[in-house]
């Protein structure tokens, strides 16, 4: 119960990146790092203009998508040739660096957490003592991923992200700008860590360093889900919510995310492709 | 002997000339310790490219080696006792060894992935190794660390012995690196790295040549951490499995070039001193971080191919230049 309520917000983390991944093949090793920016922005909204940090994703969400576009054009897009993909790998993993350093310069390394005045009441459910903002975050997640599948399916820049994702050539003879989708499908990527990062800020204590701890888990959760898939992502995302929730409970909360990263390693013994993945041909 | 092996042999001793002279001429002990490190990163980066360079799999898991070298060799000597002084170097074939055969299973599934997916598990192994390295307190002490025993070197010198065992590691990752690049193993990688469907086909054992690459790069890797935690003689699990000493490594590689044989220390030799230099002068990680990045980006960005393969390239033009202006072509020339 708890697990999934997690599983959410890294469902909406996870699934940025791989639609990242789908559409241009670029694995954004900052996206952990962009969620905590955006959890700092939120946190200094709060904490200097009292700005309700659900009422800040507003605000962060199209703020993070123009830094996003921008990441794109600047850094992202110049790599070309064979090996794109794995530059890609470290050109974000600088960035990250890149944020995680600005950010210690500015907010130093101490522990921060958004906490409105409602962010210890609790509901009960059948029982169980449920933090309100936990949630609040659950449906603010449900309710950004909803509007992305409806963005994906219902709009011509949807139809033309997933024509890119099947089949880039054929979507670039048919018409779709390729430029342009990659353009703002980064951004819709960076946008939806941003959403999730104002929402993780009220639920865990951060600092600058813990973004490793999110892109350890956003990653293993694409590759469980799949790379490029969104749906995978979600499924992975609530599954490991619900793992680590068990772990946590029954055996000790140290060994939660470890447990994670086992049940990934042995789930590629059986499916080296994840759950809903299509088999990798070489890239 | 052909000419090219006379030419490598030669470059090769005298690289290991003059890094075997350096401790003694430069004795200062801040300058031995910029040469441990320049070393230990130069290992790491050789044994990286041995791997990765070679084989065109990235590999972000290097740290969780080098950090299962440190502990292997912390907790043998917190439980057996490997002796003191320079016997422990003498044990350190056998750590990384042992961290080799037990990595190989890990890394038969982790293989049955691709590219990007490869990356990724890697990089898992390196959180899992860490948080095995704060949970099993029984043996590593968890976030409190383990202590190793301090050598009772002699305190003017006391950094070479460390330094001349970085270097044995450095040249046996050349070494393996020069005897690959000529056999048929090497061969066989350079075909996965250009078409793994193709090799396939071709009836190459791609897993096994792949293996064998791997448990290189990993027995190397843990050498280096088993030296760096006697070095320090204290580790604790941020700082032997760090994610930032590996991605050093990737980054000397990428600077110096990938998959050529000098590529890595190149970049090692250049990149580590400008870092020693940032920190004395940046002082606190923060702003280092945020220069490291910046350096990181630029070699990425403007360099993707690295100094090696950028300089072959110049010179290989220069040189059709001047055959072409000054000489007249000859008949040999023509057939060629």
């Amino acid at each position: 119960m708890l697990g999934v309520l997690v599983g959410g917000i890294y469902a909406l983390m996870a699934s940025g990146l791989t639609l990242v991944f789908g559409i241009m093949k670029v694995i954004n090793v900052a996206q952990g790092a962009l969620v905590i920016l955006a959890a700092y922005l939120s946190y200094a909204l709060f904490s200097h203009l009292h700005i309700d940090p659900f009422l800040s994703i507003l605000v962060v969400t199209p703020a993070m998508f123009v830094l996003g576009v921008a990441v794109q054009v600047v850094f992202v897009r110049s790599l070309r040739g064979p090996d794109a993909t794995e530059l890609s790998l470290l050109v974000t993993w600088a960035l990250a660096l890149g944020i995680e350093g600005v950010l210690s310069v500015i907010f130093r390394t101490t522990y921060r957490v958004t906490s409105p005045s409602y962010a210890d009441n609790t509901w009960s459910f059948f029982g169980y003592q449920v933090g309100e903002v936990r949630v609040l975050a659950f449906c603010a997640s449900v309710v950004l991923l909803v509007l992305l599948s409806l963005l994906l399916t219902r709009t011509r820049f949807g139809r033309s992200v997933r024509a890119t994702v099947q089949n880039p050539t054929a979507a670039t003879l048919l018409g779709v700008d390729a430029n342009r989708v990659q353009v703002l499908g980064f951004g819709l990527g960076v946008s939806m860590a941003a959403a999730a990062g104002a929402v993780y800020g009220v639920i865990y204590p951060f600092n600058p360093g813990s973004h490793y701890d999110l892109i350890s888990r956003l990653l293993s959760i694409v590759v469980l889900g799949g790379l490029g898939s969104v749906g995978g992502a979600i499924f992975a995302a609530l599954g490991m919510g619900v793992i680590e929730a068990i772990v946590a409970v029954e055996i000790s909360p140290v060994w939660a995310s470890f447990s994670f990263f086992v049940v990934l390693i042995a789930f590629l013994l059986v499916r080296p492709q994840g759950v809903f993945g299509v088999r990798e041909r070489t890239l | 002997m052909s000419r090219a092996t006379a030419a490598s042999v030669t470059r090769g001793g005298a690289f290991t000339a003059a890094a075997v002279a350096f401790p003694f001429v430069f004795q200062p002990a801040w300058i031995v310790n910029i040469g441990v490190l320049t070393l230990m990163y130069a290992a790491l980066a050789t044994a990286w490219n041995l791997f990765s360079g070679y084989t065109g799999y990235i590999t972000l898991g290097q740290a969780a080696f080098f950090g299962l070298g440190a502990y292997t060799l912390g907790i043998t000597f917190q439980h057996f006792g490997v002796g003191s002084g320079y016997n422990p170097f003498f044990a350190l074939p056998l750590v990384g060894a042992g961290v080799a055969i037990a990595s190989v299973p890990i890394a038969w599934i982790a293989l049955r992935t691709r590219q990007m997916t490869f990356a990724i598990v890697t990089l898992t192994l390196l959180f899992i190794v860490q948080q095995l390295a704060f949970n099993l307190h029984g043996l590593t002490k968890g976030s409190t660390g383990l202590m190793l025993p301090t050598p009772r070197f002699p305190i003017d010198s006391y950094d070479t012995p460390f330094y001349l065992a970085m270097l044995a590691i450095l040249l046996a990752g050349l070494a393996l690196s020069w005897a690959i690049l000529r056999s048929k193993l090497g061969l066989m990688l350079l075909a996965i790295r250009e078409d793994e469907e193709k090799a396939r086909g071709l009836g190459i054992r791609v897993t096994g040549a792949k293996l064998i690459a791997w448990s290189l790069m990993v027995w190397l890797s843990a050498m280096v951490g088993g030296v760096w935690a006697y070095y320090l003689t204290f580790i604790y699990p941020e700082s032997s499995v760090d994610p930032l000493v590996m991605i050093g490594a990737v980054l000397m590689t990428f600077l110096g070039g990938r998959g050529t044989l000098w590529g890595p220390t190149i970049g090692a030799l250049v990149l580590v001193p400008a870092q020693q230099y940032m920190i004395t002068r940046l002082g606190a990680s923060e702003l280092y971080l945020v220069g490291y990045s910046a350096v990181f980006m630029a070699v990425l960005l403007l360099l993707p191919r690295g100094i090696v393969p950028s300089l072959r390239d110049a010179l290989a033009a220069l040189r059709e230049r001047r055959r072409t202006h000054s000489k007249p072509i000859t008949h040999e020339e023509v057939r060629a």
